[in-house]
């Protein structure tokens, strides 16, 4: 019971920040209701109990990349947006289209939901990994059952950094 | 529910209220200090010898004038102070000041909360306390503050990068990331690691220095050129805040380095027995002693460096502890399966 009006005011608030994030018209202010949903999100993979995944989202989304928005949000001016000269219902028919797929999504998983087999448990079983505590046992399962997964995401990281290198430093 | 409530409450209510005296006095130490490296006398006037001095200045800024700009954005302008502070008192949380102990016959453990990712969450609530000097000098609308804010972002990304890789090679060494952890992994281990790490024990000290915006590293508010940093257009109690986090977080990184390097709480050669009678100084004791030593290194560096360029800022950071921190990481992976 607890746990479920956890889970229930952790998402309206996360639902609440997201449409903030969406709705306002101050850029910065835009990007700072991300930093705080962000958070609320930790605190859903806490109640989850995945401690290690809440302090990573922290460390890495809101205190590392959302700085680097807020750092070009700040740099580039954004008060005069090139709109003047386009379709003014292009947005509108755009925001349908978006609001249709995610409808369509949204019906996609209750369908699926409706029907679907009971939900097969975790790829490896808590009681296979011979660590405790949940830092370990997250180390413990990248380097055994996700390791391919593991090393392509690394790998994807590496080739966006020296991609990034080359794109700023034209000769080298 | 004493154990889940009323010690927790009790303990939360002691951290913050001898955190927020601590502060106030490293002010004064710090006037203190420095003057007597140039030959002054430092405050005075305010009780015997000035030690009533931070009181004074604490209602001062608390009756003084707050001024908000007219063409600052208020919300965010408000916020940023707040949003400096708060991460530098939670991440006392998980700082273990003690083991647990016995008062009145109920074991009590010196530390608020010691949780599986100590060290990082230290990391990560720390790495929030930027947006705090980002968005004072973005919503103060005044060219100065925003460069220093930029500076500022741009130097406590850096280092952090420095800092978080080189903690990495302790976790290593420790083999968890829980902070009581790690002062038993070096209780277990008889050595401090600031001994079996020097490099990383030098690196976190550096680093330490530029995240805190503390001289050398004190770019963000170097009156010279940006006439006075973030917090040019704050006033009373809020820029007293930015000045606060500041000293906070001071004592965050020497609590931290103490934990990590010098064994927390415990006494010197705690596993020799001969040394057994210097387990009569309690826990505490030792731990803020070696606390406040790092604290006043912090202060003696202020008082004999001067300030670095922003170029030689970054190329440090960039180009020597970065790649020292990898390094670094990759000896002790390589001597730890070694010596396996």
């Amino acid at each position: 019971m607890a746990q479920a009006i956890t889970f229930y005011t952790l998402s309206a608030f996360i639902l609440g920040f997201a449409i903030m994030v969406v709705s306002t018209k101050n850029t910065v202010h835009s990007v700072l209701f991300l930093v705080v949903n962000f958070l609320f999100v930790a605190a859903l993979y806490v109640t989850l109990g995945a401690q290690f995944l809440a302090v990573i989202q922290i460390l890495v989304y809101a205190g590392g990349i959302v700085v680097l928005y807020l750092f070009v949000v700040m740099l580039v001016n954004l008060k005069r947006p090139p709109e003047a000269h386009q379709d003014p219902h292009r947005m509108t028919r755009l925001g349908f289209g978006m609001a249709a797929a995610v409808l369509l999504e949204l019906g996609m998983i209750a369908a699926y939901s409706a029907t679907a087999p009971p939900a097969r448990p975790p790829v490896a079983a808590t009681a296979a990994i011979p660590v405790s505590g949940n830092t370990e046992q997250v180390g413990w399962l990248l380097y055994t059952s996700y390791l391919i997964p593991f090393e392509i995401a690394s790998m994807l990281l590496l080739v966006a950094m020296i991609g990034a290198i080359v794109l700023a430093k034209r000769e080298l | 529910m004493i154990d889940t409530i009323v010690i927790p409450l009790i303990k939360i209510l002691i951290v913050l209220n001898a955190t927020l005296v601590a502060v106030t006095y490293m002010v004064l130490l710090e006037r203190k200090v420095i003057a007597w490296a140039q030959s002054r006398l430092g405050p005075m006037r305010v009780g015997p010898y000035g030690v009533l001095q931070p009181i004074a200045d604490a209602i001062k800024l608390m009756i003084k004038e707050d001024i908000t700009p007219v063409r600052a954005d208020k919300y965010v302008f408000t916020a940023a102070p707040i949003i400096a502070m708060v991460p530098a008192l939670i991440v006392y949380a998980v700082i273990p000041f003690g083991p647990t102990v016995n008062i009145f016959g109920h074991p009590v453990p010196l530390y608020i909360a010691d949780i599986n990712v100590g060290l990082l969450f230290i990391v990560s609530v720390a790495s929030v306390g930027v947006y705090g000097i980002i968005l004072a000098g973005w919503s103060s609308n005044s060219k100065y503050p925003l460069l220093a804010s930029l500076r500022a972002s741009a130097q406590l990304i850096s280092y952090e990068v420095a800092v978080t890789l080189t903690l990495v090679s302790v976790i290593m060494m420790a083999g968890t990331l829980s902070m009581v952890g790690i002062v038993n992994a070096q209780y277990n281990q008889h050595i401090w690691y600031a001994f079996a790490q020097p490099v990383a024990f030098i690196i976190v000290l550096i680093g330490g220095l530029a995240e805190t915006n503390r001289a050398p590293f004190d770019l963000p508010e170097a009156e010279q050129e940006l006439t006075g940093g973030f917090h040019t257009e704050y006033s009373g109690m809020r820029f007293a805040l930015f000045f606060l986090a500041e000293y906070a977080n001071m004592i965050v990184v020497s609590s931290v380095v103490t934990t990590l390097f010098f064994a927390g709480w415990l006494p010197p050669f705690p596993n020799t027995s001969w040394t057994r009678f210097l387990y009569f100084v309690p826990s505490w004791v030792w731990f803020f002693l070696k606390s406040f030593v790092f604290l006043y290194i912090f202060i003696w560096i202020r008082a004999t460096l001067p300030r670095y360029r922003y170029d030689q800022l970054m190329r440090l950071g960039w180009k020597v502890l970065i790649p020292l921190a990898i390094a670094n990481l990759v000896v002790t992976g390589i001597v730890k399966v070694l010596m396996l």
